[in-house]
């Protein structure tokens, strides 16, 4: 990758009481890409999103912002006038939109009309200028989060944090404030930490994912990488079972879409303009493994495939296949037997175009 | 019966002629305790502040201390000041025993704690990642601690409020400290208690009303300023 550093962590080690909070060999976020730190709850997930906002001192270690060290309570506050968190409490003051957006400026001491423009710029931005007079008090949970997102934006950081910054909203307002998000992420070309446990608005948001597990980093790499090629079992845990397959919008009429994925096409439901970049989901308990391909079914999506993996997992065979791109599906003992299925042998995989779900991402 | 009621025409005979005694005394019970008040504010606040926000070894007993210090006992406070400005006390040299100043400093003693203890509370119930927020938007230190009062406003108005309800109501160390020395250090309490004493129970109820409307009026206005501010 040719994008440039801008925060690189090396060898910290955070503890507190006597445990170790966070212990992370080596660590970075590349400028202009949104990150996403994924793991369980105690994980240190939000700890490192403190210290990348130069809220908390890196203790021991070597912390590097744009190249220089991080070492003295100047290079912490330099850090932290060019970072802004946003919490998952919209933590707004008391007074109205326009004051609490305002208030990062303020603190800058810029003149009245250079803030009134910024201002007005990032409340345009997250849709919400009509909002200006409104107390913040008086907000729904959706407004409330826009104006706490527009206040981190006003005040042009560097990086901008997010701690499980969309957990407290409903699904459906969630969706459109991560949509907006990421568009003026794309936008602004401002980089973005998210912490988060949840895999959708990860894999809507994030181009880069670290997974996290007892202060540690325990698998870094792109989005599909990790969700595809987990290389522990805690990962493959955490991320889930999904086949995550990269794949761009063919063409796409009364909510029938033709995907392709590595010169391959796939069928889904859904709407989406042609040429968007998608991921398909794919759950393994919805392939279908069979040995023949004459014959009609209703599945739309069929491949022949090579057998690449075969694990017993409980009660049933965990199949990794090859059909010119990953897929991963389940299938009992006796179906197993049955087919004769091996490892290097060919079989036939199916799904349906309903069962893939289709999550849109970046270019 | 004929005692109160006539005491209470009497009383409102008072007020409406506007005695002069009776308002010099009102005038001099708001500007003691109105400053000790004030007094109490800056030291309370700060300090108060200042114990939410930092984390130290024996918080708690410092915590548990400024509680116990909002029951304080005002004749304890008259005793301890007293000695103190007593002509051969520390600071006797100040000679200020049987004057306002010295009423002013116990009551300050005596309300410090509760709005010391009331913003202490009031800055701990701030969600706890807002000190982070406020830091992270680029606040300096100074910066964050000023943002921090102005969101706990409305139970530091509270606090206010306890502290000059508490001084203003308070005998016992006004009456040690100050002597209770007709148009100089005699206030409402002080006086009630003396007249009372003497049997002319028409001017002590007079004297209480008056004190009751004054602790209602400063309450109300600050009341008001309270609920202006959108309900949570």
């Amino acid at each position: 990758m040719n994008s440039e550093t801008l925060i690189k962590i090396e060898n910290i080690i955070l503890k507190r009481g006597g445990s170790t909070v966070l212990d992370i060999r080596e660590f970075q976020v590349r400028q202009g890409r949104i990150l996403a730190l994924i793991g369980p709850n105690g994980a240190g997930k939000s700890t490192l999103l403190l210290m990348l906002a130069g809220l908390l001192k890196p203790g021991q270690g070597k912390f590097y912002f744009q190249g220089r060290p991080v070492e003295s309570r100047i290079d912490l506050a330099m850090l932290r006038r060019n970072a802004a968190v946003v919490f998952q409490e919209p933590l707004l003051l008391n007074s109205s939109v326009y004051e609490n957006v305002a208030i990062g400026l303020k603190f800058r001491r810029l003149k009245n009309e250079e803030i009134r423009k910024s201002v007005q710029s990032a409340l345009d931005y997250f849709g919400i200028s009509q909002l200006a007079k409104r107390s913040a008090k008086t907000l729904s949970g959706g407004e409330a989060k826009r104006v706490s997102l527009a206040r981190a934006f006003a005040i042009k950081p560097q990086i901008i944090l997010l701690d499980e910054a969309f957990n407290s909203l409903d699904p459906p307002t969630r969706g459109t404030v991560i949509d907006d998000l990421k568009q003026i992420l794309e936008e602004t070309k401002i980089t973005a930490v998210l912490a988060s446990h949840d895999r959708e608005e990860t894999l809507r948001l994030a181009q880069d994912v670290s997974v996290m597990n007892s202060g540690r980093i325990v698998q870094s790499g792109k989005t599909a990488e990790i969700f595809n090629q987990p290389d522990s079992e805690f990962v493959a845990n955490f991320v889930g079972t999904e086949s995550i397959l990269e794949g761009t919008v063919n063409s796409c009429a009364s909510g029938h879409m033709v995907i392709s994925i590595n010169r391959k096409v796939i069928e889904a439901v859904g709407d989406c303009s042609i040429g968007q970049k998608v991921y398909c989901c794919l759950r393994p308990e919805n392939v279908t493994v069979s040995n023949y391909t004459q014959g009609k079914i209703s599945a739309r999506n069929i491949f022949e495939a090579k057998v690449s993996k075969i694990v017993r997992q409980g009660f049933f065979y965990k199949l990794t296949l090859d059909c010119g791109f990953p897929l991963v599906a389940y299938i009992t003992i006796p179906s197993c037997e049955d087919l004769g299925i091996a490892k290097g042998g060919t079989v036939v995989a199916s799904f349906k175009a309903t069962a893939v779900h289709v999550i849109r991402r970046e270019k | 019966m004929e005692l109160i009621v006539q005491g209470i025409i009497k009383a409102f005979e008072l007020i409406i002629s506007f005695d002069p005694e009776v308002l010099g005394i009102t005038w001099l019970s708001l500007k003691i305790s109105g400053t000790a008040t004030l007094i109490s504010l800056f030291i309370g606040v700060s300090i108060g502040t200042a114990v939410a926000l930092t984390n130290f070894y024996g918080k708690r007993l410092v915590i548990s201390l400024i509680n116990t210090g909002m029951g304080l006992p005002p004749v304890v406070v008259g005793l301890f000041v007293t000695i103190l400005i007593w002509r051969n006390g520390p600071l006797g040299f100040l000679e200020i025993l049987y004057t306002p100043s010295a009423m002013i400093i116990a009551q300050a003693i005596i309300a410090t704690p509760i709005v010391m203890g009331i913003s202490l509370a009031a800055i701990q119930n701030l969600p706890p990642n807002l000190r982070l927020q406020i830091l992270s938007l680029g606040a300096s230190r100074l910066q964050m601690v000023w943002v921090l009062i102005k969101e706990a406003r409305l139970p530091l108005l509270a606090a206010i409020m306890a502290g000059f309800g508490g001084v203003i109501s308070e005998v016992g160390a006004s009456i040690m400290v100050g002597g209770n020395i007709k148009g100089y250090s005699r206030v409402l309490t002080t006086a009630t208690v003396m007249e009372t004493g003497k049997g002319n129970f028409d001017v002590a109820i007079a004297l209480s009303i008056i004190l009751l409307l004054l602790a209602f009026l400063v309450n109300l206005v600050l009341t008001q300023i309270q609920q202006r501010q959108h309900p949570r």
